[in-house]
C-alpha cells in the first residue's frame, strides 16, 4: 500500500497542503484535476523529485519520504514519453537494469518479456525520434516496467495521442494492468479518462485533495462546488433544504422547489448531472413531482449529444441523444417541460 | 479593381517582401564585405615566398606552437570548471544566480588590458594567490602559466555560456526518468544529459580555444615572453614592419578559420539530430 500522511510541498508559487491519500496494492487509482492544481507536482513527489516540507509517503510499510528517486522502486511515464533521444528503442528499454549493473542476460530476458507483452518486438533498433505517438508510449512503459516497480505513476499518458491512439494505448494499459497485477497512480485533466480507467479517484485542486473514493461514488455524489462543477454536473446551485411535514426534503433554489431523496439540511447546494434530467415537448403544466416549464435558451450540439439549457428559472442543463433530439425538433425560445427525479438531485454542504 | 482583393492584398506583400530582401541583403553583404575581405587578402594575397618561410621560421613556428599549446590547456581547465558551473546555472536556482551569471560574461567586455592588471593583482608575486603558487613553483609573470590564466580569464565565458545553454536544452525530465529508473545523480548526468549536451560544449571549447589564442591585451600584461603568436605579429610589425607581419597574422588566421569551420560542422551536425 502507498500510503501519504500530511504531505506538504512548497515550490516557488505553489504549495501542495495537507495531503492524505491510501492506495491499496493492484488498485488503479487516477489523479485527476483541472491544469496547474498540483497532479503532476503530487507524482513527481512520490517520485521522490520534490523535497517535502511536512508530512511522510510510505511504501508497504517503508517510510520512502526521503529517499532518493533512485532508491523508491517506482516506475514514470511522462505524458511526452520523455525517451532518451540519444539512444535505441532497446537501449532506452535497457536502461534501468543496465545502470543497476545487471548481467545482460537478466536484462535480455526481462526485455523480452516485456516485448512480447507490449508486442514491439520491430521496434528495438529504431531511433525514439522515428517512433509514433503510441509506439513512444509503449516503449515508455516497457522501460518502465523493466525494473520491476511497485507502483507505476502515469503522467497524463493519454494526453498527447489521437483519438484512435489513446483507445489503443489505453486498452493496453488496462492490460498491464490486470497482467502484471500492477499499481498504477493515474494523473489526468479528464474526467471522463478518469471514471473510464480509474478504480478509485482523487480529485486535486490548488494544491488539495479535494474528494476521494471510488470513481462511481464522484460520479454520483460530489461533496463540493469544485468537485461538482470539475466532474461536469454542470447543473450546480447554492441554495436551502425545507424539510415537509411527512420528511419529505425540499431543495430551494430561486424559483424552483425540487424534491430530494438527499438528507441534507439548511443552507446547502445541490449537483444534477445533465444525463439525469428528462425533457419533454409537452406543454405538460408543472408540477409537485419535480416537473418545470420553461423556455430553451441555447443548444448546443456536441456531435451524438445535444446540450439544451432551459430557463425555469434557474436555468437548467440537460443531454440528449441526437436521436431523441431530432425527434422532438426543438429551437431557441420553445417551451418545454423538465422533470427532474428526485434521486439525481445530490445535495451537500460546501 | 480587382474581384478578388486577396489576391492584391498578396501580391502588395510579395512586393513588400521582395524589397525587404533586397535591402537586408545589400546591408549584410556590407557587413560581411567588411569582416572578410581583410582577412582574405591577409591570406590569399600575402606573398607566398614569405609564408613558405614564415612556416619554416623557428621563431614563428615556437610562438605558435605555444600559443595552441596555452589555449589548450587554458581550454581544459575551462573545462574542468566551467562546465559544471554551467550546468548548476542551467539546472539549480540559488540567491545571486542572475546576478553571478551576468558577472560571468564580465570578462568578455572588460577592456582586456584591464583584464591583465586585474590578474596581475591577484597573480603577481606581491599578492597572496601570487605568492601561494610562487611557493609550489608555479609563478605567472613571463611564464606559460601567465599566458594560460590570461587566455582563460578572458575565454572561459563562451565555454560557460555554450555549455549553460546546451544543458538547457536537455528536457530536465529525461534526467528525472532517469533517476527513477535507478541512475544516480552521477549516472543521469553521464549517461543522459552529457550525451546531449556534449555536441554544444565541444562546439563551446573550441570556440574558446580559438578565443585563447587570438588574445593580446591581457597576455601581453602578464607575459610578454614567452612570445605568443599575437604578440609576435605586434613585433615584428613594430619592428620590421607589415610585410614581416603578414605571413604570421595569415597563419593565425587560417589556424581560426579551420576551428570555427569544425564548431559550425558541430552545431549543424546537433541541429540535425545527428
Amino acid at each position: 500500500m502507498l500510503k501519504i500522511e500530511g504531505l506538504r510541498v512548497e515550490l516557488p508559487g505553489f504549495a501542495l497542503q495537507d495531503i492524505h491519500l491510501e492506495i491499496a496494492n493492484g488498485d488503479y487509482f487516477v489523479l485527476v484535476g483541472p491544469s496547474a492544481s498540483g497532479k503532476t507536482v503530487l507524482l513527481e513527489t512520490i517520485a521522490g523529485m520534490h523535497r517535502v516540507s511536512t508530512g511522510h509517503i510510505w511504501l508497504d510499510q517503508r517510510d520512502i519520504t526521503g529517499l532518493e528517486p533512485e532508491r523508491r522502486q517506482l516506475g514514470m511515464v511522462y505524458q511526452d514519453c520523455a525517451l532518451f533521444p540519444h539512444l535505441s528503442v532497446a537501449e532506452n528499454i535497457a536502461f534501468g537494469l543496465k545502470v543497476r549493473g545487471r548481467p545482460p542476460s537478466d536484462i535480455a530476458r526481462q526485455q523480452e518479456r516485456l516485448v512480447r507483452l507490449l508486442d514491439i518486438g520491430p521496434l528495438l533498433a529504431r531511433r525514439t525520434t522515428r517512433l509514433s505517438g503510441g509506439e513512444r508510449q509503449k516503449v515508455a512503459l516497457a522501460r518502465a516496467l523493466m525494473t520491476d516497480p511497485e507502483v507505476l505513476l502515469l503522467d497524463e499518458p493519454l494526453g498527447a495521442l489521437d483519438p484512435q491512439t489513446r483507445e489503443n494505448v489505453r486498452e493496453e494499459i488496462i492490460k498491464l494492468h490486470t497482467e502484471l497485477g500492477l499499481t498504477i497512480i493515474h494523473v489526468t485533466h479528464d474526467f471522463e479518462e478518469a471514471v473510464a480507467m480509474g478504480q478509485n479517484i482523487a480529485v486535486i485542486g490548488a494544491g488539495a485533495i479535494r474528494q476521494v473514493g471510488p470513481a462511481d461514488e464522484i460520479f454520483r455524489h460530489p461533496d463540493s462546488e469544485f468537485v461538482a462543477r470539475f466532474t461536469m454536473a454542470v447543473n450546480v446551485f447554492p441554495g436551502r433544504t425545507e424539510v415537509g411535514p411527512a420528511g419529505t426534503s425540499t431543495f430551494v433554489v430561486a424559483d424552483a422547489r425540487l424534491l430530494t431523496r438527499s438528507t441534507v439540511e439548511g443552507p446547502c447546494w445541490a449537483a444534477i448531472r445533465p444525463d439525469s434530467i428528462q425533457l419533454v415537448a409537452t406543454s405538460s403544466e408543472a408540477g409537485p413531482d419535480n416537473r418545470f416549464t420553461g423556455q430553451i435558451s441555447r443548444i448546443i450540439n456536441k456531435g451524438s449529444v445535444v446540450e439544451v439549457t432551459v430557463d425555469l428559472p434557474p436555468a437548467m442543463t440537460c443531454l440528449l441523444t441526437r436521436h431523441g433530439f431530432d425527434q422532438l425538433d426543438l429551437a431557441v425560445g420553445r417551451p418545454v417541460c423538465l422533470v427532474v427525479p428526485p434521486a439525481a438531485v445530490h445535495l451537500f454542504q460546501d | 479593381m480587382s474581384k478578388h482583393p486577396g489576391s492584391q492584398l498578396r501580391g502588395k506583400s510579395r512586393g513588400g517582401g521582395q524589397s525587404l530582401n533586397w535591402v537586408f541583403t545589400l546591408l549584410g553583404m556590407l557587413i560581411l564585405l567588411f569582416i572578410l575581405v581583410p582577412l582574405f587578402k591577409m591570406v590569399f594575397l600575402s606573398n607566398k615566398q614569405a609564408l613558405g618561410q614564415a612556416l619554416l621560421d623557428p621563431q614563428t613556428l615556437s610562438s605558435i606552437g605555444l600559443t595552441i599549446y596555452a589555449a589548450l590547456i587554458a581550454t581544459a581547465i575551462g573545462f574542468v570548471l566551467g562546465v559544471p558551473l554551467a550546468y548548476l546555472f542551467a539546472r539549480r536556482e540559488f540567491p545571486g544566480k542572475g546576478i553571478l551569471e551576468g558577472l560571468i560574461d564580465l570578462p568578455i567586455v572588460v577592456p582586456h588590458s584591464a583584464a591583465g592588471i586585474a590578474l596581475l593583482f591577484v597573480f603577481g608575486s606581491n599578492f597572496l594567490v601570487g605568492r601561494g603558487f610562487k611557493a609550489v613553483g608555479i609563478q605567472f609573470i613571463d611564464s606559460l602559466a601567465g599566458i594560460v590564466i590570461a587566455m582563460l580569464f578572458v575565454s572561459v565565458p563562451i565555454l560557460i555560456t555554450s555549455a549553460k545553454e546546451s544543458f538547457r536544452k536537455v528536457d530536465v525530465r529525461l534526467e528525472k526518468v532517469a533517476r527513477t529508473l535507478g541512475a544516480s545523480p552521477w549516472q543521469a548526468f553521464a549517461r543522459v544529459t552529457f550525451p546531449l549536451a556534449w555536441r554544444s560544449i565541444l562546439a563551446g571549447s573550441l570556440m574558446m580555444w580559438a578565443r585563447g589564442m587570438s588574445e593580446f591585451g591581457a597576455v601581453i600584461i602578464l607575459a610578454y615572453h614567452p612570445t605568443v603568436a599575437p604578440i609576435l605579429v605586434y613585433q615584428r610589425f613594430e619592428t620590421y614592419g607589415l610585410a614581416q607581419a603578414i605571413p604570421v597574422a595569415a597563419i593565425m588566421i587560417m589556424i581560426s578559420a579551420l576551428v570555427f569551420i569544425g564548431v559550425q560542422t558541430l552545431l549543424r551536425r546537433r541541429d540535425a539530430g545527428a
